[in-house]
């Protein structure tokens, strides 16, 4: 019983910066040239993992010269994308396959 | 129309540029010709074989399988770089020798041809995978017909290619004694901005996280897609807003790569 007790303490120990980590998740959706949402908020000074999924039947390119990146995401594929430590600002991103309509900005407060 | 040979000239230009400088880097080398094409052939099949694959290479290691595929080529190109730079060290006198007859003698010095081709391949390969995937991806579904899109991939192409050629035939005007030393410099810039993109894929995919903050900002003078920028990225390694570590990256390998080239060259003049 104390044994059971410990080892869960211990897994929980472990799995506390998981479930941490996961808040700092966010997902971004590509649909017909457009991401969505377009407007992500996130904290400041936190490493932020990106998760981009592409819906359309072209490849996209996830960029982004103020965050310093640059992805590609194949027709139908996921990729995951970590930003920051951020500090409180607007960083633009677009997709540099097409970049009239796929555009987007990462809000860090 | 446009902008599909705007996207196929960007990705081709840091690559022509690269194999523009390699390519007057090892001017006097014989039979450097035939490596530097085997090494940008096999990048173009590379690329095409890569491109295939890049659904697949996506999905690995948790969505971050083309971080993993990048970091192994620029760890590669830039391992080749800092090899032929060390080589290109101890046998500066042969070279300068062999330039001023060229083609008199061309038995001596060949040199480590194969890591130049290497480093070529491997920069064909990182850009012209994503150029294919572009290209054939939009083919498909391109209200503009598969003729005009073709056209003007072509036609960005053959642009990118022509800036390689500028660079190259504009270092070819430079005297043999002096070309070394310019390439030299122009080599080792390359493999700043190797490393400092092995920098940032490194942390991108969340692999080092320590100087992960903006090093600088200079967007508002000279933004990195414009043309000046573009072509000082290929050159030099430019980034308008590069991490820390990037800066670290770029700065610390151009140190260590000229210190191991100088420690050589003076040991093989005392030798």
């Amino acid at each position: 019983m104390r044994k059971s007790f410990i080892s869960m303490a211990i897994i929980g120990a472990f799995l506390a910066p998981l479930a941490q980590a996961a808040d700092d998740e966010v997902t971004l959706i590509i649909k017909n040239h457009l991401f969505s949402p377009a407007e992500i908020k996130v904290p400041a000074n936190q490493r932020i993992k990106l998760s981009v999924h592409n819906q359309d039947s072209t490849p996209e390119e996830f960029e982004s010269h103020s965050l310093n990146r640059e992805k590609l995401i194949p027709a139908g594929a996921k990729a995951v994308i970590y930003i920051g430590p951020l500090k409180s600002g607007r960083y633009d991103f677009f997709g540099e396959f097409n970049p009239t309509t796929a555009k987007g900005v990462v809000i860090a407060e | 129309m446009f902008g599909t040979g705007l996207i196929v000239f960007r990705e081709t230009l840091e690559a022509a540029l690269f194999v523009g400088i390699v390519a007057a880097a090892t001017r006097s080398v014989p039979n450097r010709t035939r490596w530097l094409m085997l090494g940008a052939v096999a990048g173009m099949a590379g690329s095409l074989l890569m491109a295939t694959a890049m659904e697949q290479i996506s999905d690995w290691a948790n969505g971050l399988g083309q971080d993993l595929v990048n970091v192994v080529i620029l760890s590669v190109a830039l391992l080749m770089l800092t090899w032929h730079t060390i080589w290109v060290s101890t046998h500066a006198q042969e070279m300068t020798e062999d330039a001023r007859r060229l083609g008199a003698d061309a038995s001596q010095g060949v040199g480590p041809l194969w890591a130049v081709a290497l480093a070529v391949a491997m920069t064909v390969l990182r850009e012209g995978a994503e150029t294919v995937l572009f290209v054939a991806g939009f083919a498909s579904g391109s209200p503009e017909g598969i003729a005009t899109l073709m056209l003007s991939a072509t036609l960005g192409f053959l642009l990118g290619v022509a800036a390689g050629w500028l660079i190259y035939s504009g270092l070819g005007q430079v005297q043999p004694r002096r070309l070394f030393a310019i390439t030299n410099v122009l080599i080792l810039m390359l493999a700043g901005n190797l490393a400092s993109q092995l920098a940032r894929t490194l942390q991108q995919a969340d692999w080092l996280q320590w100087l992960s903050e903006r090093a600088w900002d200079s967007s508002a003078l000279l933004t990195n897609d414009s043309l000046i920028g573009m072509v000082l990225h290929g050159v030099i390694g430019y980034d308008a807003s590069p991490s820390q570590l990037q800066v670290l990256f770029y700065l610390l390998s151009i140190l260590l790569i000229s210190s191991a080239a100088r420690h050589m060259r003076l040991r093989s003049t005392t030798a």
